[in-house]
């Protein structure tokens, strides 16, 4: 066990770190939340600079033509985006980590081709059509029907929870083929360029307000058979392919977003006085061992996923703590405003406190709320743990009852 | 940066766990309950051959030289076998308190209760002693135990880490200055948090043996989430606090890496928490027969309380994390 960083791990933050502090003052204005054009060009743009530096695909492959980074070259580039408040992955984030790194894996060398460059440099943006209203962990029994017609497949069904849809220029989906009660063994991958004719999208308004993600409906919308990657009815092995890419860094940038609100949250104690109290101080104390812990399992996880390719049990153990101590985080930080956090605005205090920041203390307690429930539940992630790790008995399956 | 074991380290651990199953398994280890004395002196010398005290003793002074790292390893395998006695005191006497190194000497430590204390000093396995040292800030010093007027407790939470009451403790001979204090409080708190992760590990893998083979409703009771989802929680808390233990001792050793204080602190008071709820969680998947003397859980469990109350317990262990924010 070591936690020193070698030379050539410090020279690549060095070399990081020196490009950003060149590159990040050039930046234009962050768009508004709601401007999703806006965000379009925002986060592509600085995906192309990204691309033009290097730093593009850091995590993917070089046969991808991304950088082919170790794993802690890989935190190391989260680390440090994240400390010098670099702007998020944003709307390249299903291209960058999820389908991107699928084509990789199972594309025709003529997909890898078309495909890749495109979302390395921030030229194309891509959505995910996998949950269904009525498919959600249960993802295996979802229904939008994919028919042969020729060299192409005719889709009809909806889709939910894609988020950037309404800006997204391709969508990785997921289609049946098999038959209806097929389940994992009739799901085929899809590559859907959003401007054919019968896709519609309609945003979802989230609790917080916002519109990140959108339902769609698919009506006849025939996809080339070209555009499948992998083999008919093989689409939930390829999807499974890619689940475990990111190697143990998925919430490397969130968990040090989440040092930095601690670090705000006391600073807000001391200046309201709520720091005199004890039991305040404990419940800081405590989330900051929590957090500390959270950045060790991190490196642990990548660490094993250096040796082995992937981060083995980490990953769900790692997203069951960090997503309910982040929560725990957002009640503390949001109940120390007291009657001042019942507003995202930030009202001045009394007495010469200056601003209390409760747009960022309210925003990340509502966004908070949904860490438990995206990218599978908590519920699910226990029952992954119990029975994948631990061998305790399956869940009973609509399947097996067949 | 590797966090990761490396072979020497996995074949360290591999090698105390073989040993603990060999030499004290829990049945031999169970006949000494409620006993005045727990310590088999053969199985002390023994770990002494194995250098669970000598561990971190530099070579020249006829110790293994290796770091707390490797100390948090073995700790854990101890803890996981739930062995008796004062281990933590012996291993940090090795190299101040002669043949505590080999283990022909056990050792003893107990904290002063400060001036004013309206509580006596409560001490383990004082008839097992053959030195017991007593700290406070302003050093270590050496007891006599028989010295020691002290009564014993009748009736000890766990009956395998006998107690004894005293009003006041001897003066004693120093040994050390405050640096040691502060060493030693550090260390300690580091390598009780892997005695207790040990405990916390061992807790889910008993309570997973059972809610497989235990059946109610016509199938095992693992199958049903109310269970499977208390032992996956099980599995979550002591995996982060295993890598906070392991990032607390990594760092007592490469300084460079981080404060050392802070992360030992966080270490005990996750770990703290993961052997008491996990023991507390591994009697409720037993049900009745978890509330039985039979079962071992409630070993564990009140272990883990008595573990608790060293090196630093919650209140004071997160106030010291907080000075840090």
């Amino acid at each position: 066990m070591d936690l020193r960083y070698t030379e050539a791990e410090q020279a690549f933050r060095q070399g990081l770190r020196d490009w950003l502090a060149d590159t990040l003052p050039g930046l234009p204005a962050k768009p508004k939340p709601d401007d999703w054009p806006g965000r379009r060009t925002y986060d592509t743009h600085w995906q192309r600079l990204l691309f033009d530096a290097g730093y593009a695909g850091v995590d993917w492959p070089e046969e991808g033509g991304g950088r082919g980074s170790s794993p802690v070259e890989q935190l190391i580039f989260k680390e440090e985006l994240e400390r010098a408040h670099a702007p998020y992955v944003g709307v390249n984030f299903v291209g960058l980590l999820h389908a991107g790194p699928t084509v990789i894996a199972e594309g025709t060398p003529e997909q890898r081709q078309r495909y890749l460059p495109p979302i390395l440099k921030g030229d194309e943006v891509w959505c995910q059509g996998f949950s269904e209203p009525d498919a959600g962990s249960d993802l295996a029994s979802m229904r939008t029907r994919a028919e042969r017609d020729g060299d192409h497949y005719v889709v009809t069904g909806s889709k939910i929870w894609t988020s950037h849809a309404e800006v997204a220029d391709t969508c990785e989906l997921l289609v049946r083929t098999g038959a209806e009660d097929s389940r994992h063994r009739g799901i085929t991958w899809l590559i859907l360029p959003m401007d054919t004719p019968g896709v519609e999208i309609r945003p979802l308004t989230t609790i917080a307000g916002s519109t990140e993600f959108a339902e769609l409906f698919l009506d006849e919308v025939r996809i080339p058979v070209a555009n499948r990657v992998g083999d008919e009815n093989d689409g939930w092995r390829v999807t499974m392919v890619t689940l475990s890419f990111e190697r143990g860094t998925a919430f490397v940038g969130d968990l040090l977003e989440a040092i930095e609100l601690l670090g705000t949250t006391v600073e807000v104690a001391r200046r309201t006085g709520a720091w005199e109290d004890p039991g305040v101080r404990r419940l800081a104390g405590h989330l900051r061992a929590e957090l500390d812990a959270l950045w060790a399992l991190t490196k642990r996880n990548v660490s094993q996923a250096a040796r082995t390719g992937v981060p083995g049990i980490g990953g769900t153990v790692f997203k069951l703590a960090y997503t309910e101590t982040r929560q725990r985080l957002g009640e503390f930080s949001l109940g120390l405003l007291g009657r001042a956090g019942l507003a995202a605005d930030d009202v001045d205090g009394l007495d010469g406190l200056g601003a209390l920041p409760a747009e960022t203390m309210v925003e990340d307690w509502l966004r908070g709320i949904s860490l438990t429930i995206a990218a599978g539940t908590s519920q699910i992630q226990r029952n992954i743990v119990g029975e994948r790790i631990l061998g305790l008995p399956k869940e009973p399956s609509p399947a097996a009852g067949k | 940066m590797d966090f990761e074991l490396t072979d020497l380290q996995t074949d360290l651990a591999d090698g105390v766990r073989r040993l603990c199953q060999g030499r004290f398994p829990l049945e031999s280890i169970r006949t000494f309950e409620s006993a005045e004395r727990v310590v088999d002196r053969d199985g002390w010398r023994a770990l002494g051959e194995a250098g669970v005290f000598g561990l971190c003793l530099a070579e020249e002074a006829g110790g293994a030289g290796l770091g707390l790292a490797e100390a948090a390893l073995v700790f854990e395998e101890l803890g996981r076998a739930l062995l008796p006695g004062p281990l933590v005191a012996t291993h940090l006497a090795a190299g101040l308190v002669d043949g505590a190194d080999d283990g022909t000497v056990v050792v003893g430590l107990v904290e002063r209760p400060p001036a004013g204390s309206t509580v006596p000093a409560v001490v383990e396995n004082l008839a097992d002693l053959d030195v017991l040292l007593v700290m406070d800030d302003t050093g270590v010093a050496s007891v006599t135990p028989d010295t020691v007027e002290a009564t014993r407790l009748q009736r000890p939470m766990d009956p395998l880490t006998p107690l004894w009451s005293a009003a006041a403790l001897p003066t004693g001979t120093q040994v050390g200055g405050p640096e040691l204090s502060n060493w030693w409080r550090r260390d300690g708190a580091v390598l009780t948090a892997a005695l207790q992760i040990g405990s916390a590990a061992w807790t889910t893998e008993l309570a997973v043996e059972y809610a497989k083979q235990r059946r109610q409703f016509g199938r095992p009771i693992g199958g049903f989430q109310a269970i499977k989802h208390l032992c996956a929680d099980m599995v979550v808390r002591t995996e982060v606090a295993r890598a906070a233990v392991h990032a607390a001792a990594v760092t007592v050793d490469q300084p460079e890496v981080g404060d050392p204080l802070v992360a030992a602190a966080g270490a005990k008071l996750l770990a703290d928490e993961a052997a008491l709820v996990n023991g507390k969680s591994c009697i409720q998947v037993h049900g009745g027969m978890g509330f039985t003397w039979e079962v071992p859980a409630h070993l564990a469990y009140k272990r883990s309380r008595v573990l608790a109350t060293q090196f630093g317990t919650d209140g004071p262990l997160a106030e010291s994390l907080a000075s840090s924010l």
